[in-house]
């Protein structure tokens, strides 16, 4: 911990040493409290029984049971890429019977769910994480569209307007239904999601990180009116990471670790303490290895201080608030978040401002301040931002392996603004056999390798604009462990030869595997920095889940 | 640099026999080739169907002279679209500067060069303003250019006051309806087209050898031998044929050196300049481009600026061909150039074409035009075909792409 000494140093290693011993992964620690047998099947509503879902070479799902009880709130929590969405599209009808295996009861009966509607003639409403709502449509018709009140297609607009107030004073949200959806708040938008899922006669609601993009006063109302809807008779299952809220306002409890069903338990008012929950959680099995690799750390090269960033869209909304941090040379520092932590936003904001708004915050490297306003300047200061989303913002699909690679640095390979392509396919090809690109010839098109040699592309494009920091968002995701363990290789290679090296996980173990020093980020804030002797998934998950409350 | 990794490469990632091999290269080409060989159906189509008038040397120059134009605009028109975006304001465009030209000259005398000059600079302006609203502003293109067309041809016909403007000075039509000079001793042929077709047919080859020796140094996969030989020997036949058809009229006209001129350099711009590469990175994948640094807003903005300068330029040479400034001038010019740009290969998403395929996209057209008009059928069913060739062309593109899952 000699880094700058600016970051909630005392609170901690308060935490840290206070840290319980962990437990090792996959054994759960003290049993939790079991169901009460006698409350009976009768009063399940749902059963899920041994859900099993394929992804062409990913298992998503391996075998998850859910059993929920009519009018609870029931959270199912777990890691990101746990399973738990894929969950609620099998139980949705997203994906449809055959699509995957085991068996679903709802109210005693098996269910054999085709499609989205046919979970909601059931009384099954599932409110997706990005709403589905239409912006450009009023509050009302957003309410009824596909359910529309009309006669021979035409629109009865009192009886819509009539019911539409009824349904918005249910879910206590005064406006006007003639309102255009994109002129309120999030939400507010997520209390028309609520009222329209009411309007379909719901008896099981299902909510999918419902208060990720609402601030702490929204949530608190939303969780208040599920909380009331209960008291209504409708049953909640609610995917949520924020463990207070769950706390708060759940009865009962399923916790999804790659793809299986790790525990279920009743919450009971202090009975259950975050702990345990994160306990649960984290622990996923280690399917990878990861290369040897003796670090050798000089100076700070990049420091960002007190780095903020606001919604594009929301602009009250703060996504990055505050976040400092620091990476030396030749050191591998992790960037660990859950979804909507601000993780990518706050890389994409300082390499260029391209994401958000009102960006505020300094950027220093080697001791200087510099200037990233542009990607052009970002790319110039030395620094590489990897993405993501290889496909939509890291490739040309349909141009050839040898003129994505150059496009970063199409002057090194060029004079008066020509490019020499003979050169450019040397450089392609030294990337193609260094890096173990799986392509017959780098004039073969990006879009028609697999996964992991795209990924591989797009870092040999990073690579050779030679910068002094990497920024890799989710390096290894969607490919398979052969190519991770590579591009591994290349990363402890890049670090021996003195880059500095910022990686962006959502996968634990990998950061635990390759990073000397870990940030976390939660809402926004760093809420912890863990040198890599001291980093367990455990204190990586207490840190990840410190919302505000 | 030492990032050793894996040297292997997976042999099965070879292709193996040479059959597969010219089939990969055929299929990873097919719009080329098939645009190429469809031409080629086309042309010995008509060249019966008309009872051999259309590969006469009189048609073949009037050929030329009659969609060159066309073609002037489609290669502006396929940077656009390679861009992501689209320009409906060329055929009005076209037409206003035609008039500006006609004012320029026919009412105050300026000097024809230098009224070409200023016309193709107005024509530019008129590119930026569109650029401007388009790449700083946001609007999307079809807006811009579809104001701008509207635009452009009321200006036209205020500058003309709704009537025509001629004649222009014969150094001025020239452009147009001029042939090269000739030198030399007197053959049955015109010595300088000769000449331009010996040099066409060898930089055609010297090109061809480059790329060749190139892909066999990188090991791209490259034509077997027999093929390659077979492909440049119908280089040398086509051109010949083309050069003497020419010869044996009255030569080459100028405007086909202009046009000759434009396909080298906005080929070379496009294959092989950063700009160019930066035009396909941001039509590929905008959000790509921009994270690469490529700074999106400029580029777009300077294609337009092209765009504007090659509308002005098919402008003067309509105008020149008419020997009058119409206010009618120009219509419908937009469609023909972005049918020759989609026939030729370019992808309506953007990201996909090649300067050369739309030059034969337009060549298709204009073979199709005049074949039609040969054979006698009406112009109105001409453009029912020409409507079918042009969603048959993209139709197939389409379908290919899905069924090879790109």
């Amino acid at each position: 911990m000699s880094a700058t000494g600016r970051h909630e140093k005392a609170t901690m290693t308060d935490l840290l040493g206070t840290s319980s011993t962990p437990s090792p992964p996959g054994t759960p620690g003290a049993a939790p409290r079991q169901r009460d047998p006698a409350a009976g099947p009768a009063d399940l509503i749902l059963q899920m029984k041994g859900i099993g879902k394929t992804f062409p070479g990913v298992k998503a799902l391996a075998d998850v049971d859910l059993d929920v009880r009519r009018g609870e709130i029931h959270a199912v929590c777990g890691e990101n890429g746990a399973g738990k969405s894929t969950l609620m599209k099998v139980l949705s009808g997203v994906y449809p019977v055959g699509d995957y295996e085991g068996d679903i009861l709802f109210e005693g009966r098996p269910m054999a769910f085709r499609s989205i509607r046919d979970s909601e003639a059931e009384g099954i409403v599932i409110i997706h994480q990005e709403l589905a709502l239409v912006p450009y449509l009023s509050i009302a018709e957003n309410i009824f569209l596909g359910n529309e009140h009309a006669s021979r297609g035409v629109v009865n607009w009192s009886e819509t307007t009539r019911h539409a107030v009824a349904l918005l004073a249910q879910v206590g949200l005064a406006e006007n239904p003639a309102t255009r959806v994109a002129d309120i708040g999030v939400g507010k938008q997520q209390l028309v999601e609520i009222a329209k899922a009411l309007s379909k006669e719901v008896k099981l609601l299902i909510l999918d990180e419902p208060t990720a993009a609402l601030n702490d006063d929204d949530s608190r109302k939303l969780l208040d009116l599920l909380a009331e809807l209960r008291s209504r008779g409708i049953t909640c299952i609610m995917i949520s990471h924020k463990l207070n809220e769950i706390t708060r306002v759940a009865d009962s409890l399923t916790v999804v670790r790659d793809g299986r069903t790790i525990e279920s338990m009743d919450v009971v008012d202090g009975a259950i303490s975050e702990e345990r929950i994160i306990r649960a959680m984290v622990g996923r099995d280690l399917d990878s290895r990861f290369p040897e690799r003796e670090p050798d750390i000089g100076d700070v090269v990049l420091e960002v201080r007190d780095w903020t960033v606001h919604h594009p869209i929301d602009q009250q909304r703060k996504v990055v608030d505050g976040a400092s941090f620091t990476v030396r040379r030749g050191e591998v520092v992790g960037i660990a978040g859950l979804m909507g932590a601000g993780r990518t936003e706050l890389a994409m904001s300082v390499f260029g401002r391209s994401y958000g708004r009102d960006a505020s915050g300094t950027v220093w490297k080697d001791g200087r301040e510099i200037r990233t306003r542009t990607v052009s300047e970002a790319i110039e200061a030395g620094l590489a931002y990897v993405t993501e989303d290889r496909k939509h913002f890291g490739l040309h699909l349909q141009e050839s392996i040898a003129k994505n690679v150059s496009l970063t640095s199409l002057a090194k390979v060029s004079s008066h603004g020509v490019v020499n392509s003979s050169e450019e396919s040397v450089v392609a090809e030294r990337f193609r056999r260094e890096m173990g690109i799986k392509a017959p010839t780098v004039a073969s098109l990006a879009g028609k390798l697999s996964g992991g040699n795209q990924q591989k592309v797009v870092l040999s494009k990073w690579i050779f604009s030679d910068p002094d920091v990497l920024i890799l968002d989710e390096p290894t995701r969607g490919i398979d462990v052969g190519a991770k363990y590579e591009i591994y290789t290349v990363i402890n290679a890049l670090a021996a030869q003195g880059k500095a090296v910022v990686i962006i996980s959502s996968e634990l173990p990998e950061l635990l595997g390759m990073c000397d020093r870990i940030y976390t980020l939660a809402e926004g804030r760093i809420t912890g920095e863990v040198p890599r002797a001291e980093a367990t998934q455990e204190v990586l998950m207490r840190h990840m889940t410190r919302t505000r409350s | 640099m030492s990032l050793t990794v894996d040297k292997q490469v997976d042999p099965a990632d070879r292709p193996q026999s040479t059959g597969e091999l010219v089939r990969e290269l055929f299929r990873s080409n097919i719009r080329q080739y098939g645009m190429l060989v469809a031409l080629g159906v086309i042309v010995v189509l008509f060249q019966v169907l008309s009872h051999g008038i259309l590969l006469k040397p009189l048609n073949v120059t009037n050929l030329i002279q009659q969609n060159s134009y066309i073609l002037i605009l489609a290669i502006g028109m396929v940077i656009v679209i390679i861009n992501g975006h689209i320009d409906l304001s060329v055929g009005s465009l076209a037409g206003f500067v035609g008039a500006a030209g006609a004012v320029l000259m026919v009412d105050h005398s300026v000097p024809w060069p230098l009224a070409v000059v200023l016309s193709l600079l107005i024509g530019a302006a008129a590119g930026a303003f569109q650029g401007f609203w388009i790449a700083y502003i946001g609007i999307p293109s079809f807006i811009v250019t579809l104001a701008g067309m509207l635009l452009f041809r009321g200006g036209t016909q205020i500058l003309l006051k709704s009537q025509s403007k001629a004649p222009f000075p014969t150094g001025f039509q020239k452009i147009s309806s001029g042939f090269l000079p000739e030198v030399g001793p007197s053959t049955n042929y015109h010595n300088i087209t000769l000449l331009l077709g010996l040099l066409a047919a060898g930089s055609a080859l010297f090109f061809e050898v480059r790329r060749r020796r190139m892909e066999r140094r990188y090991g791209f996969p490259s034509l077997p031998t027999a093929f390659f030989a077979a492909k440049c020997a119908l280089i040398v036949l086509v051109t010949a044929v083309f050069t003497l058809l020419l010869a044996s009229y009255r030569g080459a006209p100028v405007v086909l050196l202009i046009l000759g001129v434009l396909l080298l350099v906005y080929g070379f711009v496009m294959r092989t300049t950063v700009i160019g590469r930066h035009v396909y990175a941001i039509g590929g994948n905008k959000a790509a481009a921009q994270l690469s640094g490529v700074k999106n807003n400029r580029v777009t903005f300077l294609v337009f600026v092209n765009m504007g300068l090659l509308s002005a330029l098919a402008g003067l040479v309509f105008a020149a061909r008419l020997n009058a400034g119409t206010p009618n001038a120009g219509i419908n010019f937009e469609l023909e150039a972005i049918a020759a740009a989609f026939i030729g290969g370019a992808s309506a998403s953007g990201g996909v074409g090649t300067v050369f395929g739309a030059i034969i996209g337009g060549v298709v057209l204009g073979v199709l035009n005049n074949g039609m008009s040969l054979v006698g059928i009406g112009t109105d069913y001409q453009q029912v075909i020409k409507g079918l060739v042009l969603l048959a062309a993209v139709g197939f593109d389409v379908y290919n792409k899905k069924k090879n899952g790109a």
